[in-house]
């Protein structure tokens, strides 16, 4: 992921980015680099609230497991990129959310390398857009030749509170061995009204009903999170500016 | 309790209630029949307040409030009750925590301190045994996977955690095997026959009324009632059908 020359819209990775940002922050800090060794575990939070970009390298070692927990929802323009190499029988999961609103621009942006056989990854990610916010997830999952066996996942939901924000999802599959799994579903809707409804219907005032329907719509993805607790609070307090 | 007067309304600018009066004085049970298209889902909309459907002209006072004038929210909080046609399902959020928020939502508008969570849970078990609901259900997303009948005992749950002054109870018997006809049935007569409560029920058929026997029965027919009279119009109704009664 380390690239010499500053990016334009032209380059796959940053087509939907805030150039300006990018410029105004390069040149980039070398990407943390992570190396969990055979066998081992990690698990990870990684909250970005301040607008920048952060790098994250991986690489997990023979049957490692490691959870990343992701919320992006500061500054401007933020961005997580993260580059995971899979070795044989290596296990990643990935559940993050991005919450974003008034002109925002948030980026999620991951490779998965499956290097070896065996190995599985799964992404869940949530965004939430409100404003002319835009939230971009672009997931590419790379499976080497001989890496057979793999099993990958890619589970990306969008929801646009305003007609005026944009959801981008993006998977991408770069396949070289031929007995692999790697499934990838993408979605993006707006909070449905008969919902909302019902339960205002019931005495909830409409800003609550759909931080209700919002908080359920993320909830799921922090599921197990080293700091759970409190990445739902700072995902709550997010949605509750938007409504 | 709910005086409407010469309501008009419309949905996607087709009039369908047509200067529509009734008046539910607290005590009474009210059945409104018709047939298919007649305005009865449009009458517990307008209500209810759904976006969508337009007054044009009327007026409806609820207990010396002005109805049309209030959210949904705020029509819930004074003490109206919906139950709806068709339940909706909302994934990822239990029963549980949409009910506590809901009742502790209605009292905080009301001047009223809110449940605690154990206070909540007694209530909830309470109702859901009146309704022969199993407590998991409550605890499992709002009408996710639930059976036509099962979204309809759970409408009669909600009603009795709640426990509104009126309730309009749009075809809460459609769905229905016999044995929960009768449980919802008896559900509806120990939560809402109440001296100071009132109910209007909406249906097409008198099997519900024979479960819970209205006072005052309509035919709601192109908008307007056209006839009212006491539980046995809904007999005739049922004997010779609505164009006959109706003309």
């Amino acid at each position: 992921m380390t690239i010499a020359t500053l990016p334009s819209r032209r380059d796959e990775a940053w087509r939907y980015s805030d150039i300006d940002a990018v410029t105004a922050a390069w040149p980039l800090p070398a990407p943390e680099s992570i190396i969990v060794p055979a066998g081992g575990k990690f698990a990870r939070a990684i909250v970005q609230d301040a607008g920048e970009i952060r790098q994250v390298e991986l690489v997990l070692g023979k049957g490692a497991v490691a959870s990343l927990h992701v919320l992006n929802i500061g500054g401007a323009y933020g961005r997580i990129e993260l580059a995971v190499t899979l070795h044989e029988g290596a296990d990643f999961h990935l559940g993050a959310a991005q919450i974003g609103g008034g002109e925002q621009n948030l980026e999620i942006v991951t490779t998965i390398t499956h290097a070896e056989p065996g190995a599985t990854s799964r992404q869940v990610v949530r965004s939430v857009l409100g404003g002319t916010a835009t939230g971009t997830y672009l997931g590419k999952v790379a499976v080497a030749r001989d890496a057979q066996q793999t099993d990958s996942a890619q589970d990306v939901k969008a929801m646009l509170l305003n007609r005026s924000a944009t959801a981008n999802a993006k998977p991408e599959l770069e396949i070289y061995a031929d007995d692999v799994k790697c499934a990838h579903g993408c979605a993006i809707g707006e909070l449905d009204p008969m919902a909302l409804y019902y339960l205002q219907s019931r005495g909830i005032p409409p800003g609550e009903a759909k931080k209700l329907m919002l908080q359920a719509f993320v909830a799921g993805v922090f599921d197990g999170a080293e700091d759970e607790a409190r990445l739902q609070e700072l995902a709550l307090a997010k949605l509750g500016e938007l409504v | 309790m709910l005086t409407i007067k010469n309501l008009h309304a419309t949905v996607a600018d087709k009039p369908i209630l047509k200067g529509l009066s009734l008046r539910i004085s607290a005590g009474e049970i009210h059945a409104i029949m018709g047939p298919n298209g007649a305005g009865k889902s449009t009458l517990s909309y307008v209500l209810g307040g759904r976006p969508g459907y337009e007054v044009t002209e009327g007026s409806v006072d609820f207990d010396g409030q002005d109805l049309l004038d209030m959210e949904p929210h705020e029509r819930a909080a004074a003490g109206l009750f919906l139950g709806f046609q068709y339940p909706v399902e909302i994934p990822g959020v239990s029963n549980v925590q949409f009910l506590r928020e809901a009742l502790n939502a209605q009292r905080r508008a009301r001047g009223e301190e809110p449940l605690s969570g154990g206070e909540f849970l007694k209530v909830a078990r309470e109702k859901a045994a009146l309704l022969r609901m199993d407590m998991d259900m409550l605890k499992r997303p709002v009408n996710v996977g639930f059976s036509g009948g099962e979204k309809k005992r759970n409408e009669m749950v909600q009603m009795g955690i709640i426990d509104p002054k009126l309730a309009i109870l749009d075809e809460t018997d459609s769905g229905l095997d016999i044995d929960a006809l009768r449980t919802v049935g008896d559900g509806i007569n120990s939560i809402m026959r109440r001296p100071d409560k009132a109910v209007l029920l909406i249906t097409h058929y008198q099997r519900l009324l024979d479960y819970v026997q209205p006072d005052f029965v309509h035919v709601l027919a192109a908008g307007r009632i056209v006839k009212s009279g006491g539980p046995e119009l809904a007999r005739e109704l049922e004997a010779h059908g609505y164009a006959e009664i109706a003309a």
